[in-house]
């Protein structure tokens, strides 16, 4: 791709997915999901989501099955999380919260320079419900949309969720309570908060949706280099998406949730109680107790995510740029990074550096398996397995020694 | 933008979703092949259907599926014309312009230069741009046709019956008979505002509308969530959720999933 091509194609993609946004065309149609029943026009909530919103046949069906492994693994915490403590309001609170998530998503929100744009009300759910709460409730509006209205696809509903619903809510909680600290219930720093808050978790979940539509035409390709599923690589989908989301959907989500907080403290204080962090706080009438830490569900997420350490498997190939010396010198491998490369065909020989280093530091486990171990599944498990024990022995080797020489021995 | 611009259009938005909502439910009645089938049937045949149309790799197989997308269209009773235009055209107006950039950025084969464009169209570039269109066009054709042919209570029944949490499913059931509540009170907020608009707002009073609506909304839904809930215990609802499923499989839905997972398979293998 030559400079010119690639500037274009910069500029004229995340016009393609604003159109329907800013300029209200027709286009909301872009999704597939404009063809269901509410097919909705311009003024429903796939524009809003226009841009971030996954049809089906943009990613392959081992992307799908990851993402949706991985939206499931979210639900299903979220969902043991809101039972444990919301017992039986949980179904009611978290069915009416999604409704109004729905709704707020087909808001014009006016922004500056003429235009309107939608929110995806990401942030608000996250302030308001926590992320626990707010992941199920978007996640819930999300598969409204997909199964009722259309919009966004099926396959794709567990990449959808991931992105919007769990990223994105992680990335407004943490935000929200980082800058707005210990700050006062009514104060201006939690307004602003709620803006960056708002704005980093759209932007946070465009950029996971542009990696993942980005990674489609170098890991999914025909023998002759054909990209099979989304086409552009990931120098072009990240900025692609990206403009349109630092520009017109971040500032949408921004003013949404700092208007809405501000709002709120004047009307409905009690809402922002939940996750504000303030310890004098009174138990939140709603969400309150939506944000608790339990440590020994945190080994259970990292036993099931060691399970899935095999699907490192369904990779074919070498992941790109690990290459070995090995896969420099082999023509087929050479022919299969050239494709992977944008055509570009890998040097004649082995980098001086490659070779000069490449003996220094023989891994135990080559190949993510001990010699002796033939399965590859086996393998793939036994060495997550013993990459956690390091971990886990290095950190409790570190709690150790810091009890052992506390700060202010270290400061004597 | 003016005022009237984005409140109206928000206020279009509204009565556009509830209208063709309940055109979809009323299409939903009529008499056709998918609807004389078993709604789990229907679930996973066109779920079968859209998973063949992700695994293809060859554009012969994913037309065959259109083809037969359009085909159940037709016997279910679906416009042709509505299909185009709510789904074809819109689709190809949007997945067809984010890829057309692909027909000149994938490197291949080049198939026509245009030498002063400095432009060339790759052969790898058509494929891969017909191949995400059609893959799109033909997904979306499925979809809608499964949700213009199956009522919202009965995808739900046929969700449950496949195993989703009985929870999963009361939430889901519960948020779509909401939206059209909260979608009815938003309206009359925004139409009440507009009633009572005398000349036009700054830019920055229209975003402090727009909050402030979302805002009263929020606090709308926070105690309607409070009085459901009320209302639910008031009729002995004690966490557990029990859905009733009463459907039964007759010849013709065994003879209807054979075809759907047939068809399924043989076009995936077909295109692999």
């Amino acid at each position: 791709m030559t400079g010119i091509h690639f500037w274009l194609a910069i500029l004229y993609l995340p016009v393609c997915g604003s159109k329907q946004s800013v300029r209200h065309t027709a286009a909301t149609a872009s999704t597939p999901s404009v063809g269901n029943h509410l097919a909705l026009g311009q003024e429903t909530p796939v524009e809003l989501n226009q841009n971030m919103h996954i049809p089906d046949g943009y990613l392959s069906p081992s992307t799908c099955a990851t993402l949706y492994l991985c939206a499931t693994a979210g639900w299903y915490a979220a969902l043991k999380h809101i039972k444990r403590l919301l017992a039986t309001r949980a179904i009611p609170l978290i069915s009416v919260f999604a409704a109004f998530s729905f709704v707020v998503m087909m808001f014009n929100v006016p922004l500056p320079g003429g235009t309107t744009g939608h929110a995806v009300g990401v942030g608000v759910a996250a302030i308001v419900l926590g992320p626990w709460g707010s992941i199920l409730a978007i996640s819930i509006a999300i598969a409204i949309q997909a199964l009722f209205f259309g919009d966004g696809g099926i396959t794709t509903l567990g990449a959808n969720c991931f992105n919007m619903a769990i990223v994105g809510s992680f990335a407004a909680y943490a935000v929200y309570r980082l800058i707005a600290a210990k700050s006062n219930l009514n104060s201006r720093q939690r307004v602003l908060a709620a803006a960056v808050a708002g704005y980093v978790a759209i932007n946070a979940s465009a950029l996971v949706t542009a990696v993942e539509l980005g990674i489609q035409p170098s890991l999914f390709h025909d023998a002759s280099g054909t990209p099979l599923y989304a086409p552009y690589p990931l120098h072009v989908a990240i900025p692609a998406m990206m403009i349109g989301h630092l520009t017109f959907a971040g500032l949408a989500e921004a003013v949404i949730s700092a208007g809405m907080v501000s709002y709120l403290q004047r009307a409905d204080l009690g809402l922002l109680r939940g996750v504000s962090g303030l310890a004098q706080t009174p138990a939140p009438v709603v969400a309150g107790a939506l944000v608790e830490r339990s440590p020994g569900r945190l080994w259970w997420a990292v036993a099931f995510l060691m399970l899935f350490t095999p699907l490192g498997i369904l990779a074919a190939g070498t992941a790109w740029g690990e290459w070995s010396s090995a896969d420099l010198t082999n023509p087929h491998t050479r022919q299969r990074i050239g494709i992977a490369s944008g055509n570009h065909a890998p040097p004649s020989s082995v980098p001086l550096g490659i070779q000069k280093f490449s003996s220094l530091w023989t891994a135990p486990f080559p190949g993510y398996a001990p010699r002796f171990i033939k399965s590859p599944q086996l393998g793939y498990l036994l060495s997550a397995m013993f990459g956690v024990g390091v971990l886990v022995l290095a950190s409790l080797l570190s709690i150790m020694a810091a009890r052992k020489w506390p700060v202010k021995k270290l400061g004597t | 933008m003016s005022q009237h611009s984005f409140v109206e259009s928000t206020i279009r938005g509204f009565t556009r979703a509830v209208s063709k909502a309940l055109q979809a439910e009323h299409a939903a009645t009529q008499p056709g092949l998918l609807q004389h089938l078993d709604p789990r049937v229907r679930v996973i045949g066109i779920f079968s259907l859209v998973i063949s149309v992700i695994l293809c790799r060859r554009l012969e197989a994913i037309a065959a599926i259109f083809l037969i997308a359009v085909a159940i269209a037709v016997a279910s009773r679906v416009s042709l014309k509505s299909l185009a235009k709510r789904v074809w055209l819109v689709v190809l107006g949007f997945s067809g312009v984010i890829a057309l950039p692909a027909l000149f950025l994938t490197p291949g084969e080049p198939l026509f230069t245009a030498a002063a464009l400095h432009l060339s169209v790759s052969v790898q570039g058509l494929r891969t741009a017909a191949l995400l269109v059609l893959r799109v066009e033909t997904a979306a054709t499925l979809t809608t046709v499964l949700v213009l042919s199956t009522a919202w209570t009965h995808i739900l029944k046929a969700l449950r019956s496949l195993r989703l949490p009985a929870e999963v499913v009361t939430m889901l059931a519960m948020t779509h008979r909401y939206v059209f509540l909260l979608i009815e009170t938003a309206n009359q907020m925004f139409e009440s505002r507009q009633s009572r608009a005398v000349g036009i707002l700054s830019a920055s009073e229209q975003r402090k509308m727009t909050a402030r609506t979302a805002g009263v909304l929020l606090s709308k839904s926070i105690e309607l969530s409070h009085e459901v809930y009320l209302a639910m215990v008031s009729r002995g609802f004690r966490g557990e959720v029990r859905l009733l499923t009463d459907f039964r499989l007759r010849p013709r839905d065994y003879v209807g999933l054979t075809a759907f997972v047939f068809s399924s398979c043989l076009a995936a293998w077909m295109g692999r």
